[in-house]
């Protein structure tokens, strides 16, 4: 394969580093966020949640909140169950899948701290907040179900009585030959526990829904916060039964989602409701702390992962036996997101066996569901981070184990064990250019050297040589999975009478920069100017289809859509231009938005041109349809296989605990690159994101079932300023499903550096004698780990 | 989050402002910066009547010299402390210290007096006041009293300041001289130090003369490592030093919480203790 970069004609807009059209607007606020949307005679929700994981509602009685100043109505879960169905999970992965009912509003019982009980509608919203106290609840508390080991066992309490059990599914993949086989061949094995903590999403914008009512029509436009308006639309038309083509659903700018809005909320639902009975407009926004209970959460698995391999290190087979925390309910791809990374456990390994299992439980927390990954960093950390215990046992580099076991670059397109097709890759070039970057020879030496004087602070190294499924994703791949809907993109450009274009997406930017990424795609096809564009995203009758913004979908998907509508229009545009001219259409060249007749270039006509010509129709061939805009809808053949290696330095004070990381070096590999500033900068926020897995974030529970991290002072993101520079290059191996060759960059940096991170607090570690440090590494936790080693060899 | 309703009042002198006060009761509570206040009104941990805006009343705001001792106002805000001449000059740990509070948002409203009159162990301030033998003047109906901040702290959120009381002013003694470093110990940049030490040393000789060592987040109040502080005299090499800083959390009784057990935080307290005074002491 050829580097494309290289021979790049300088004039295009693809690979150019353009600055973000949308920026100005969205860091200046000067936009339609939703909370700052408002409309005469605006209402204000306000929910009453429950301060408990679990119980019974003996009583709920909201008349005492009608009372209070400025309140319009109240309801219970009961007064709203009467108009609203349950809430949507569009993915029960095995075909007896416990499926519990989830009503928008608790009804009979609360099943987690922040389940809704109550809703109070008022003229502001400090009113609404305000009359929440004046509701009344009686509840009687049963047991929470917090640990998902616990809440399997016979006699556990149960998160849905109902059910008679806490396993929602059992989703097995076994692949290859038999594991067990296997494993009685090899000359090694390793087995690991390892804890995928509970994140909170924290994404700039919170969950805000706005919905304005026309009564007399019967019609109403819902504006939210959200990833997924198309998907939207189509559940709250079957929750709410409203009729599908009454409802609008406008996701104007969004600040930030990181999946927490890949989602279908109670509260869009109820908002609707409420804007139905009462015939006016309402707004709900979340607080930040509301959000950290009721949106929903990420991670949270338990993962028992073995590795049989050979005494050179090859592999053999894989095992993988989760334990996969659904929450309390099964939310739009709650039970999907685990499946996900079945596929990825084997990652860029070649292997014999693969043995996986997932169990789904549920529990009385939070529900959980996407979060950026979803599925493929929790994959990602485990094959990881077994892969450096086996160096480890066999005495070898964690980056020739690697070596030894990974797809050759001569060996693509490749199947890898787990049933995809990895187009392309080159896993050689990536890691040769990372461990250059990042001087890895120099710092082992010096690690040695630190080792050997028995300093306190030691120096350890990570590793991680990931790749991911991205481009979600073909249809009939997800008939298979049985997910509940296609994985198609639509585009459409419209070329206005002016010569400017209009580019319709169905995907839903929330801080990707798809407006400037689709015109410079757009663009180049045209050939008209970059700044001549303008994309259309997010709204239910603006851009009627699509299937939204989530798993690293929309350029590869999306992206392609608008290249291929965009040859149509030049297709179309070439017939009137050929009718134009009196020139045979093969006779035409259309070069930089110009049509010119071979050998006599005076004849010529832009696309702009074409444009107009079309508009009046004066004088297009016979028989055309008076318009050269065009449409085109794309289901992906294939996923794309981002790639590349990152490696971690880090620093760990053994007196404290503390790690700092000292360097990051990522090479990734994400295809063709249409905008290197945008690629930089969704690494960098990946980046950040697994290493805040890695250090710092942790959704934690008490005993009773409240969540103790309930405000950013306990939960803790990092800022900029805990975190490395990052030396971020890239290697460029074009993907071959799609017509651009991209692969998607939206969470390569999440997926990659979160064993990178702990590999290398790990590093650090092992000649103390520890081998694993539980995440978040806590200063505290580094401290115990090394600690509790000094103790076994004391 | 939506905070519940209060009243406000913005007086625009002392007098009026500790009428307000006198007025209002144990139902007023005194805005600073807000920076503590107002994250308790929006979580509905706080549910004062009335809301006494200080932030006009004149004279709070600023720092002086009086003879030997440093004068800081009130309503000086860290931003002030931290890039002030005089503290730089005089009060070099306070100006180390005042730092690290949180970030520059905070630091640009949040004020000094404010920080010590909401007294959160796990503050910056306390810590550093108490190990500089501040003394805090505080403003009331009768008239001014000055309390030694080793008086003032009483509880966890709770001072000696009576409901009609002001804290107006904080004096502490310059430390021309004594060799100053602020370990704060925290997990990511804007949070609260696990265990924050606050050492002043000076020497003689090439000993350690005096040292003292305020502590953050190691109890109820702010506290003085005061084993810490009597073994650590005469100490004059990094050894004794290091043997003196074990007795950090002699007496102490830390909290525990999701940043670090109460185990933990007495054995940070030993290494914070050791790096701070080594550092101040130019020894490290």
């Amino acid at each position: 394969m050829t580097d494309q970069s290289t021979d790049r004609d300088t004039e295009r807009e693809v690979g150019r580093g353009r600055l973000r059209k949308e920026d100005a607007r969205l860091v200046t606020g000067q936009t339609n966020w939703t909370d700052n949307i408002s409309v005469t005679g605006l209402l204000h929700i306000a929910f009453l949640r429950s301060p408990m994981a679990h119980a019974r509602i003996e009583r709920v009685d909201v008349s005492p909140a009608l009372e209070r100043p400025g309140v319009v109505a109240a309801f219970s879960g009961r007064d709203l169950a009467e108009g609203l169905g349950s809430l949507p999970c569009a993915w029960p992965v095995t075909e007896d899948i416990v499926l519990p009912d989830h009503p928008p509003v608790a009804v009979d019982e609360v099943r987690h701290a922040g389940d809704p009980v109550a809703v109070v509608v008022a003229r502001d919203r400090y009113a609404a907040a305000d009359a929440l106290e004046a509701v009344e609840v009686d509840y009687e508390p049963l047991p929470p179900v917090l640990d998902l080991e616990a809440a399997l066992a016979e006699d556990a309490p149960l998160v849905h009585a109902d059910k008679g059990t806490n396993r929602s599914y059992v989703w097995p993949l076994k692949t290859g030959e038999d594991y067990e086989a296997v494993k009685r061949r090899a000359d090694v094995v390793v087995t690991r526990r390892f804890h995928q903590q509970r994140l909170i999403a924290n994404a700039m914008e919170p969950r805000a829904v706005v919905v304005t009512p026309l009564a007399a029509s019967g019609e109403y436009t819902v504006y939210s916060a959200t990833q997924v308006p198309h998907i939207l639309r189509v559940m709250l038309a079957m929750v709410t039964g409203i009729p599908e083509q009454k409802l609008r659903v406008i996701a104007p700018d969004v600040g930030g989602g990181f999946g927490s809005k890949l989602q279908v909320y109670g509260e869009e639902a109820v908002a609707l409701e409420v804007a139905r009975r009462l015939g006016r407009p309402v707004k709900w926004t979340e607080s930040r702390s509301e959000g950290y209970l009721a949106t929903h959460h990420g991670r949270g698995m338990i993962q028992d992962i073995e590795v049989a391999a050979t005494g050179e290190g090859r592999l053999l087979g894989l095992k993988v036996e989760l334990l996969a925390d659904m929450g309390a309910y099964l939310m739009l791809v709650t039970p999907g997101i685990p499946i996900l990374g079945a596929f990825m456990y084997p990652a860029i390994y070649k292997m014999d066996a693969y043995d996986f299992t997932c169990t789904g439980v549920f529990t009385t927390k939070t529900p959980t569901d996407a979060y950026r990954g979803a599925g493929r960093p929790e994959a990602t950390f485990a094959i990881e981070r077994i892969m450096d215990e086996l160096a480890a046992e066999l005495g070898l580099d964690p980056v020739e184990v690697r070596r030894r076991n990974w797809i050759r670059h001569e060996e693509f397109p490749y199947d890898s064990i787990a049933g995809l097709t990895y187009d392309s890759g080159n896993y050689e070039a990536a890691t040769e250019k990372a461990l250059a970057l990042f001087g890895y020879d120099e710092l082992r030496a010096e690690q040695q050297k630190r080792n050997e004087r028995g300093d306190t602070v030691r120096l350890g190294i990570g590793v991680s040589t990931y790749t991911e499924m991205c481009g979600l994703a073909p249809s009939r791949v997800l008939r298979d999975l049985r997910y509940g809907a296609g994985g198609w993109e639509a585009a459409s450009i419209r070329m206005l009478p002016t010569g400017k274009v209009e580019v319709v997406t169905g995907t839903s930017p929330h801080g990707q920069g798809h407006v400037t990424s689709w015109s410079q795609i757009a663009a180049d096809v045209l050939g008209v100017p970059f700044e001549d564009i303008e994309v259309v995203h997010g709204d239910t009758r603006a851009a009627p289809q699509g299937m939204d913004t989530y798993g690293s979908r929309s350029l590869v998907v999306g992206g392609s859509a608008v290249h291929r509508a965009a040859e149509k229009v030049v297709e179309k545009a070439r017939k009137v231009a050929a009718h134009l001219l009196e020139a045979n259409e093969n006779d035409l060249d259309f070069t930089d938005g110009v049509f010119t007749v071979k050998g006599s270039p005076e004849a010529r006509k832009t696309i702009q041109e074409i444009a107009f010509e079309t508009f009046t129709s004066h004088d297009v061939p016979d028989g055309m349809e008076p318009t050269i805009n065009a449409e085109h809808l794309v289901d992906p053949e294939n996923f794309s296989y981002p790639h590349g290696t990152h490696l971690c330095a880090v620093e760990v004070d053994t007196e404290t605990g503390r790690t700092r990381i000292r360097s990051y070096v990522c090479v990734d590999d994400v295809g063709r690159v249409i905008n290197p500033v945008i690629v930089e900068g969704q690494v960098h926020g990946g980046l950040a994101q697994g290493i805040a897995q890695a250090l710092y974030e942790e959704a934690l529970y008490d005993d009773e079932g409240n969540l103790v991290t309930g405000t950013m002072a306990d939960y803790l993101v990092p800022v900029a300023g805990d975190l490395p520079e990052f030396v971020t290059e890239r290697t460029e191996t074009p993907a071959t499903s799609n017509p651009l060759g991209v692969k998607g960059v939206g969470e390569a940096g999440t997926i990659a550096s979160t064993p990178a991170v702990v590999g290398a607090v790990v590093d650090a570690l092992r000649p103390l004698g520890v081998n694993d440090v539980t995440m978040p590494c806590t200063p505290e936790r580094v401290w115990r780990a090394v600690h509790s080693a000094k103790e076994a060899s004391a | 989050m939506i905070p519940p309703a209060f009243d406000y009042a913005r007086p625009t002198s002392l007098d009026e402002a500790l009428r307000v006060l006198a007025d209002g009761g144990e139902d007023a509570k005194v805005l600073a910066g807000g920076q503590s206040l107002l994250p308790l009104l929006r979580l509905r941990l706080a549910f004062p009547e009335l809301v006494v805006d200080v932030g006009r009343v004149p004279g709070l705001r600023g720092v002086r010299e009086d003879g030997d001792t440093l004068v800081i106002g009130a309503m000086t805000t860290h931003h002030e402390v931290v890039r002030d001449p005089l503290v730089r000059r005089h009060a070099g740990l306070l100006a180390a210290v005042t730092r690290t509070v949180a970030d520059p948002a905070v630091r640009h409203r949040g004020t000094f007096g404010g920080s010590l009159a909401h007294a959160d162990p796990a503050a910056d301030l306390p810590a550093a006041v108490l190990a500089m033998d501040g003394e805090l003047v505080v403003a009331g109906p009768g008239g001014r009293r000055t309390v030694p901040a080793r008086e003032f702290f009483v509880n966890y959120l709770e001072t000696v300041l009576e409901p009609d009381e002001l804290l107006v002013e904080v004096r502490v003694p310059k430390a021309d001289g004594w060799g100053f470093h602020y370990e704060k110990f925290h997990r990511v940049a804007q949070s609260y130090a696990i265990v924050g030490v606050a050492a002043l040393v000076r020497r003689d000789n090439g000993r350690i003369a005096e040292a003292r060592v305020g502590l953050v987040n190691m109890g109820a109040t702010p506290l003085r490592a005061t084993a810490a502080e009597r073994a650590l005299a005469g100490c004059d090499d990094t050894q004794a030093v290091a043997r003196a800083a074990q007795s950090a959390a002699e007496g102490t009784q830390p909290p525990r919480d999701t940043s670090g057990s109460s185990e933990y935080r007495a054995h940070l307290a030993q290494v914070l203790t050791r790096r701070a005074v080594l550092t101040a002491a130019g020894m490290g």
